[in-house]
């Protein structure tokens, strides 16, 4: 993609916290040689002038929660050469997909004084149950190295380099002290992609499993062990029930768990 | 005070505050210091400056899955076994920049990353652990092909062995004929009792660094305690590996279904490759620029369970965890010993103390023996 006319990029926003959108905003010392690189185009975040379509890459942040949402989406899908959704909203539907699990009317009616102004869809989910996407990026919020990345790829026509690896490995690279053999701590580290640095477990945090699941996780192992050392059934189905939720390892394993309570 | 240095191999006694002057002496020689010291519920190896940085009164509880910190009447500085960190992330660190590349009027300029690695004084090595360093001295230094970054750590270490006073129910060392006695690869091998340290002097480096030590000869009697201290941490060895079948016992063991059982409760999160002194597996990354006209290589600890650590041109060739478990042991226990005539395994246990599921390799072994193909 390295040409004379730089690439065009755009960046949306859907049901989310903007916490992805900040991360790129973030890059601070890297923004100034990516705006030499690509043209931003669509930005809100960063600028209210805004250049129109086509683009050359969207990055979409956030689920989608509305049918409106699900018009837009295709509108932008149709807008640009490679769609890449970023972070855990956009990639899993986040943890606005606990409503998947509830009635969502119910909640509506609880919530607001005038339910008749809510117009939303019985569920949040990825943008890829919507469009075809090119590439996801994980996490929550996504880590700035790894978006620069992905750009970087991007503009030098390579793959991106993210390992799908555990969590763990990250924690034992740092030489962090596992907090589930040490501590007994419940932690979805050994389910979950790299791509935070390990933060919490450096903290004496179990893993919220952000980054959503590595590749071949198995979590029937795992929920077991947690269940033997005495964590209660609760309290996994909550932390497998986060950020990243509804992504369907995760989804069937807490699902799984709560059958067998029931 | 002594006027003179104990001879290499004599054994002395030394009171036990006196170790603060060992220490002293090698930092003075210009060493920096890494040994056991307490971190987030665990003994963990870091660089420490003084005897206060030492587990004094501290041990700890292992089982498969399982590690606890607690604390112990005696107070005693060693009264502890491996735990978490082994001293390959020091000789063989998990992230090591190798070297940058950048592009200036059309040329590449490559530059070695040029840090020159500490001289380390390692403070509080196993016998488990020495018998790690001889086999990572195998692997990585002891063919025509060398790694010169391991070479150039390895070459320059201190090592300050501690003989075991207690083992774990995840330790065999024992059957693994590598402990708990330190017999060889150190300077200084001490050996923990209530009131002195014994220390057996391993070379003239660990002679020098008594410099100063009020030593004494070690007494029959002394040396008679000792040696019950080690008996006794042998005795307390938690688990055995029966060798003497393999590495024919895996070999013809390749589609046991103990493998596919395995396979349901390994989680594939590498990390029993990670704490294992001896696994030496790395990759490289490259942090490019945008621009492409700058990048670093560094090298990185890796792992057989990582799942693109096995993708190759057209696919991966261990898709499966089962395919990956299987790899691991048997290159630890069985191809390990025709690629580098030895086993690669010393039996400190830590791959069943820090499988987060508590996987016991002496166990998975026994299950495959219990059902072999004849």
């Amino acid at each position: 993609m390295a040409s004379e006319a730089r690439p065009r990029l755009a960046v949306y926003k859907f049901a989310s916290c903007d916490g992805c959108q900040l991360a790129l905003l973030n890059l601070e010392d890297e923004l100034l040689s990516l705006v030499g690189e690509v043209e931003i185009a669509y930005f809100l975040e960063a600028s209210s002038a805004t250049l129109p379509g086509p683009y050359d890459v969207a990055l979409v942040e956030g689920s989608v929660t509305t049918a409106e949402d699900v018009e837009r989406i295709r509108g932008i899908r149709k807008d640009a050469k490679y769609l890449i959704t970023i972070g855990a909203c956009a990639t899993t539907g986040g943890i606005q997909a606990l409503r998947n699990w509830k009635d969502v009317d119910e909640f509506i009616r609880l919530v607001y004084a005038r339910p008749e102004y809510i117009h939303t869809l019985k569920d949040s989910t990825p943008i890829s149950s919507h469009v075809a996407v090119d590439f996801e990026l994980n996490g929550c919020p996504i880590n700035k190295a790894q978006a620069l990345e992905v750009l970087t790829a991007l503009l030098q026509g390579r793959a991106p380099h993210l390992p799908p690896h555990a969590v763990c490995v990250e924690c034992k690279r740092h030489g962090t002290v596992c907090v589930t053999v040490a501590q007994g701590i419940a932690c979805l580290g050994p389910l979950t992609h790299a791509g935070c640095g390990a933060l919490c477990p450096a903290f004496n945090r179990g893993c919220y499993g952000c980054f959503g699941p590595m590749a071949d996780p198995n979590p029937d192992s795992l929920t077991a062990h947690l269940l033997d050392i005495g964590v209660p059934r609760g309290h996994i189905i909550r932390l497998l029930r986060g950020f990243t939720g509804y992504a369907d390892t995760f989804r069937a394993a807490s699902e799984k768990l709560e059958k067998v309570a029931q | 005070m002594s006027p003179s240095l104990p001879r290499v191999s004599a054994s002395v006694a030394m009171p036990k505050a006196s170790l603060q002057q060992v220490f002293d002496n090698l930092r003075a020689a210009g060493y920096m210091l890494v040994g056991p010291t307490v971190r987030d519920g665990a003994i963990v190896l870091e660089e420490v400056d003084g005897l206060d940085d030492l587990p004094l009164g501290w041990t700890d509880e292992q089982r498969p899955g399982h590690y606890r910190l607690t604390k112990t009447r005696d107070n005693h500085y060693f009264d502890y076994g491996v735990g978490p960190h082994s001293w390959k992330e020091f000789l063989h660190p998990s992230r090591l920049p190798l070297f940058s590349v950048e592009k200036n009027n059309g040329n590449w300029t490559i530059r070695p990353a040029q840090e020159p690695p500490p001289r380390y004084a390692f403070v509080g090595v196993r016998a488990c652990d020495l018998a790690a360093i001889a086999i990572q001295d195998r692997v990585l230094i002891g063919s025509e092909f060398r790694d010169p970054h391991y070479a150039a750590r390895r070459e320059q270490v201190f090592v300050l062995a501690v003989n075991c006073s207690q083992a774990n129910s995840t330790c065999f060392c024992a059957s693994m004929k590598t402990g708990p006695k330190a017999t060889g690869g150190f300077d200084l091998a001490l050996t923990e009792l209530p009131d002195i340290f014994l220390a057996e002097i391993g070379s003239e480096a660990g002679s020098e660094a008594l410099g100063d030590v009020p030593w004494e000869a070690a007494t029959a009697f002394d040396l008679g305690r000792a040696s019950r201290v080690i008996q006794r941490a042998e005795r307390q060895n938690g688990r055995q590996m029966q060798t003497d079948d393999l590495p024919d016992l895996l070999y013809e063991n390749l589609e046991h279904p103990r493998w596919d059982e395995v396979a349901t409760r390994c989680l594939s999160c590498a990390n029993c490759t990670l704490v294992c002194p001896t696994c030496f597996c790395t990759t490289v990354e490259d942090v490019g620029n945008l621009r492409g006209t700058s990048a670093e290589r560094i090298r990185i600890a890796d792992s057989c369970f990582n799942r693109d650590f096995s993708h190759v041109h057209g696919g991966n060739i261990r898709p499966s965890i089962r395919s990956r478990y299987r790899q691991w042991l048997t290159h630890k226990l069985a191809s390990w010993i025709d690629q580098f005539g030895t086993s690669g395994c010393v039996g400190c246990g830590r791959c069943i103390t820090w499988c987060p599921v508590g996987i016991e390799i002496t166990e998975e072994v026994n299950a495959i023996r219990a059902k072999a193909a004849k």
